[in-house]
């Protein structure tokens, strides 16, 4: 990384750590990531012994999930899943088989099936808990991917697809073990109830999922989902390879748990339970 | 040699017209679908593949089967295959055919197709699946036409060929190896994440392409003059038993591994294929009855070869109606079982069922009726060949 990054990145996590939060958390990964000439060692460089999880080196976007918030305020979570299909154009379909699917609501017994404990807490019982793709730092969707159409961003870590490339052999779908993904199925277009003209519409026959908002985040902007928790701190978004920054703050103070760590896809997105 | 296509008997032509008829229902359907979108499949976001992949990954091994007529052939010198060996290459030809159009069939895009060329990704399985099916395509092609022509001449092939017919031996074992490793390397599903996969599918290709062919040569054997001989079905079925016994274990092993350790992600898709899956309330079991019947069928098939083998009778029939048994089984193990099961349940432990709709249905009918169309005409041309030699 070279060095008037390094210098920026505190700058930047100096400035969250002051409080002055959002904007300054947002900055870090938007003009200064994206105007680096050197990409980031970070992915597959990590090297990693014995099954030891590595933290790669450059910005790695991440987040945290706070369900106890969501616990609190439950609409907070409906906001954020409204926004981000507001934002992004994402239909909606009557039904089942042809959801499309960013950020949703499913029960702790669905979203940690391999963690599902017979006396569970009232909240892992009862609360809806928020499901996104995980960004992984070893994503099993982009080796699958035969034309590179989804991949990893040097910049920040951030899986994302390119709708252009993509031939719709939904081998990624098969491969994410996490089911982030969905497929356009038909044209989604007449299914969009507001348009928002400045992301793109997608055609049918690829795939799409969450991009953790990079279209947002290079204008200075945080994802859609955690600004429409107006920073309550539900959702905490940051680069998780600086250890000033404020995700890691909230990862260092509270235990968190994964989806599916056991698939060594080394998820980028944390809960709190 | 191609113009033997153009002369047959009645029966000959009704058979072409039949699977012409076939064609073109899939081709209309497939328009069909490529004006709508795959949202005119039975497929969801949560069975994301259908039955194209599965009838793909069964023809997959269909096409490696021919490998147990050229191995004996070539490697061992067993002359009993000599008239039948250019059967396995020619169903390995018509079989790999309607494996690209399965793929082509099940993309979003499909005129993207190229992007796996223009932007190779060799840590993709799909990628090296592609190399591995034109290669063994082109060899076959190649190695069929070469030897075929030099049959009629009555001359001994180049033996430049023989380089190409060795390396197609290994060629057959990779599609199939390669194909087992599109599913197997995946680590959200725990149907497919064994190790077991790549030999089960080898086992059940080379129980498959063999059933294959020896119905068609006693289909031949009624209506085209052509008797591959006796040696030569006996061997077959030799064949076919021992892959059919070795991919019973293999998928017994599973059975074994699943309830003995009773991880629930090993049970799980075999729950949901033998006896149905429960999950908040509602039993989820539309392929019980396809698993179950195979079961019966597999068994019953390999119970006749056992018959036959032990009394040390041969029945033309009694063959007949194993290979069909064995070969119906298997298609409903690997073309139907293993691709859908394998969703089930879905990465977030919710069940969702598929099932296929009459376009879908109509598109994989119309690729299986190409396919048999090419494997008449290949056959037509190869017994064409023999007919004339005899003359």
């Amino acid at each position: 990384m070279d060095n008037t990054r390094r210098k920026f990145l505190k700058i930047a996590g100096a400035a969250a750590l002051a409080g002055i939060g959002a904007p300054a958390l947002v900055k870090l990964n938007s003009t200064a990531a994206f105007a680096s000439s050197e990409p980031a060692a970070g992915h597959g460089s990590a090297a990693g012994g014995h099954g030891e999880v590595v933290a790669a080196t450059g910005v790695r976007l991440g987040m945290v999930v706070d369900m106890r918030k969501f616990a609190e305020t439950p609409e907070m979570l409906d906001a954020a899943i409204a926004a981000c299909y507001k934002v992004h154009n994402i239909p909606h379909f009557p039904d089942r088989k042809n959801e499309i699917k960013w950020i949703w609501k499913a029960p702790y017994a669905n979203v940690f099936p391999e963690q599902e404990v017979l006396h569970k807490s009232e909240m892992a019982k009862s609360k809806p808990f928020a499901v996104l793709c995980n960004h992984c730092d070893n994503p099993s969707c982009v080796k699958a991917c035969p034309t590179k159409a989804t991949f990893v961003q040097p910049e920040n870590g951030i899986v994302a697809m390119d709708f252009h490339r993509c031939i719709g052999c939904r081998f990624c779908m098969a491969a994410c073990p996490y089911g982030a993904r969905s497929f356009n199925w038909q044209d989604p277009r007449p299914f969009i109830t507001s348009y928002n003209p400045d992301f793109p519409t997608r055609m049918r026959g690829v795939v799409e999922k969450c991009n953790f908002c990079g279209e947002r985040l290079a204008l200075g902007l945080e994802p859609a989902c955690v600004e429409a928790c107006q920073g309550s701190g539900a959702m905490v978004f940051g680069d998780l390879n600086d250890p000033d920054s404020e995700i890691r703050k909230v990862l260092d103070k509270e235990f968190t748990i994964q989806r599916n760590p056991a698939a060594g896809t080394r998820p980028s997105v944390y809960y709190i339970v | 040699m191609i113009e033997k296509v153009l002369k047959g008997k009645s029966t000959y032509w009704t058979w072409l017209a039949v699977l012409g008829t076939f064609i073109a229902i899939g081709a209309i359907c497939y328009i069909r679908q490529y004006k709508f979108g795959l949202g005119l499949t039975g497929m969801s976001r949560d069975v994301s593949w259908g039955l194209y992949i599965s009838q793909f990954t069964f023809l997959v091994g269909v096409a490696a089967g021919g490998l147990m007529l050229v191995l004996p052939y070539y490697v061992h010198d067993y002359k009993a295959f000599g008239r039948i060996t250019i059967l396995g290459e020619f169903l390995a030809i018509s079989a790999l055919i309607m494996c690209l159009m399965f793929i082509m069939a099940d993309l979003g895009q499909p005129l993207r197709g190229l992007n796996v060329i223009f932007f190779a990704t060799p840590h993709s399985m799909l990628f090296w699946d592609m190399c591995v099916l034109w290669g063994y395509l082109i060899l076959n092609c190649l190695c069929g036409w070469v030897i075929l022509t030099a049959e009629r001449k009555q001359v001994h092939p180049p033996k430049w060929i023989y380089i190409f017919v060795y390396i197609s031996i290994p060629f057959a074992v990779s599609i199939h190896t390669v194909t087992a490793m599109l599913y197997c390397g995946l680590p959200g599903r725990h149907f497919w994440l064994s190790a077991i996969i790549a030999p089960r599918f080898l086992a059940s290709a080379f129980a498959a392409g063999p059933s294959l062919i020896v119905l068609a040569c006693l289909v031949m054997r009624r209506f085209a003059n052509f008797d591959a001989g006796k040696e030569a079905i006996q061997k077959l079925t030799t064949i076919i038993m021992y892959a059919a016994i070795i991919n019973t274990f293999f998928f017994l092993l599973e059975f074994f591994v699943g309830y003995y350790s009773e991880m629930p992600g090993h049970i799980h898709s075999l729950e949901y294929l033998f006896f149905g899956l429960e999950h908040d309330g509602h039993v989820y079991n539309n392929l019980v009855p396809f698993m179950w019947t195979a079961t019966a069928f597999s068994f019953t098939g390999l119970g006749i070869l056992f018959y036959m083998k032990i009394a040390k009778v041969f029945d033309y029939r009694l063959v007949g109606i194993a290979a069909a048994l064995i070969f119906f089984s298997l298609w409903a193990d690997k073309g139907l079982g293993f691709v859908f099961g394998g969703f089930v349940p879905n990465p977030l432990n919710e069940v969702m069922e598929y099932i296929p709709t009459a376009n879908e249905i109509g598109i994989t009918l119309g690729i299986w009726a190409t396919g048999f169309f090419i494997l008449t005409l290949l056959y037509k041309i190869a017994v064409g060949v023999e007919h004339e030699i005899e003359a």
